[in-house]
């Protein structure tokens, strides 16, 4: 759980319940933008977040997202044991 | 190498090496603490080590959520989980470690009603799918992740859930390297600042290690160059002189940290004036507890729990560990005793533990050969 994951924003679900789809990983999941989608700051679709514990914790350029991506696979098992659990979320 | 990037990376990696050594005087010990364990994780995943001069030694801190919760909370989230009208929810990491009657992944094979989730509000997800049981969320973690809980209990404030609750765990960053850095035991000569718990903090919290401690800082990301990057940092602020708070990873961490988690933290949670660490005893004001406005969701309140003390198990050293003051494999039962697959400590349960760590990536002989010769 310690880790963060980059992804993509794919589609807004619900702008109150600050609730977005991103792509992580290759699968589709809802997350939380509230920290990073609100009067401060705000994200779109096409930006990259990375996410911990399905909220999104920071936006970061997509130059970033890659090349922590390619940081996790280097991590390895650790790395998969997250998208596991991740694939099992069900965030409504 | 198999790509080219990791290659021009490691040239990259050789050179700032070459810089590091040449700042190194061989006459002196450094000695550079990582405080967060993720940082622990690559440390070793990466052999980040190889690249440093020998004068230069890691030294793992506190930074693992597992890893700190002493036994006694353990042991209070699995009664919370054997009552019947439980559904016990809590992320992966925790299933496996050690309470003193065993540990989650036995109570549930016992026929207890727990499940794991990616996130808390999977937890609450599943509250209102189970209207008529109590369903728990087993919250741990430093400000990273405090935060995920705070907007799922505003959330489930909002909804009225009121069948779910949190058994709240979460610690802070700041009093555990206070106190290490006033125990006798241990000489630092600098830090390797967390990043994401730095996302939302900001790196004013960490002033006080310069400026009470002469303590340098340096914030820094995961990748293995953003780690030796972070040790040239501070290998420079040590040669020149310089005391500072610096941020390798400003590319994620504003100095500032993120003011709406902060907000929310501060909305939905309270220091407690004390909390229990693994290892490291009694430390005021290093944990969060659900604040007043929010106490219908508290587990503590909800289910009377007692607050047991558990002694750690005696052969258990990971208290030294955690301290810095003995490396992993110089415990007692590191590898024998205590392996992964069944942790006597929780320093060998979390992948981000220094034992865990230290375990899985096949250093053991090498390092247990230095300390022989």
């Amino acid at each position: 759980m310690c880790l963060a994951i980059p992804g993509r924003i794919v589609e807004m679900v619900d702008e109150n319940l600050q609730l977005a789809k991103a792509e992580i990983g290759g699968v589709r999941r809802t997350i939380n933008i509230g920290l990073v989608h609100n009067e401060v700051e705000q994200v779109a679709i096409g930006d990259w977040v990375l996410i911990h514990v399905g909220f999104a914790l920071s936006k970061v350029d997509e130059a970033e997202a890659q090349s922590t991506l390619r940081a996790l696979e280097e991590i390895g098992a650790a790395y998969r044991q997250e998208l596991l659990e991740l694939h099992e979320s069900r965030i409504e | 190498m198999k790509y080219v990037q990791e290659f021009r990376n490691a040239e990259l990696a050789s050179a700032i090496a070459a810089k590091i050594a040449g700042l190194t005087d061989p006459s002196r010990h450094y000695k550079i603490m990582e405080v967060c364990g993720g940082h622990t994780h690559a440390i070793y995943r990466h052999g980040i080590k190889d690249l440093l001069p020998p004068e230069i030694e890691l030294i793992h801190g506190p930074g693992c959520p597992v890893c700190v919760l002493p036994m006694g909370r353990v042991d209070d989230g699995i009664t919370i989980a054997e009552r019947p009208e439980v559904i016990f929810t809590c992320f992966g990491d925790m299933m496996r470690v050690p309470g003193s009657k065993g540990n989650l992944l036995e109570v549930k094979a016992r026929g207890a009603d727990i499940r794991m989730v990616y996130s808390p509000l999977d937890a609450l997800r599943i509250a209102r799918e189970n209207p008529h049981r109590e369903v728990v969320f087993y919250a741990i973690g430093f400000e990273t992740t405090a935060p995920s809980t705070a907007l799922t209990l505003r959330r489930a404030k909002q909804e009225r859930i009121s069948n779910f609750s949190v058994f709240c765990n979460h610690v802070t960053i700041v009093p555990p390297i206070r106190a290490l850095l006033d125990s006798p035991d241990l000489r630092l000569d600098g830090f390797i600042g967390p990043g994401h718990v730095s996302t939302v903090v900001g790196c004013r919290p960490y002033e006080f290690m310069t400026k009470d401690y002469g303590k340098p800082v340096v914030v820094a990301g995961f990748e293995p160059l953003d780690l030796i990057q972070a040790v040239l940092m501070l290998m420079r602020q040590l040669v020149e002189g310089r005391c500072e708070v610096e941020n390798q990873y400003s590319r994620i961490v504003p100095w500032e940290g993120n003011p709406q988690a902060l907000a929310c933290l501060a909305e939905v949670f309270e220091l407690r004036p004390y909390f229990e660490w693994r290892g490291l005893g009694f430390i005021a004001q290093s944990a969060l507890k659900i604040s007043p406005a929010y106490a219908d969701y508290d587990a503590e309140q909800r289910f009377a729990v007692a607050g047991v003390r558990v002694a750690d198990p005696k052969a258990c050293q990971c208290g030294e560990v955690l301290k810095g003051v003995l490396k992993p494999w110089e415990c007692k039962v590191f590898g024998i005793a205590c392996t992964p697959e069944h942790p006597l400590g929780a320093l060998m349960v979390s992948s981000e533990g220094a034992c865990a760590a230290y375990f899985n990536f096949g250093r053991t002989v090498q390092a247990k050969a230095t300390v022989g010769s």
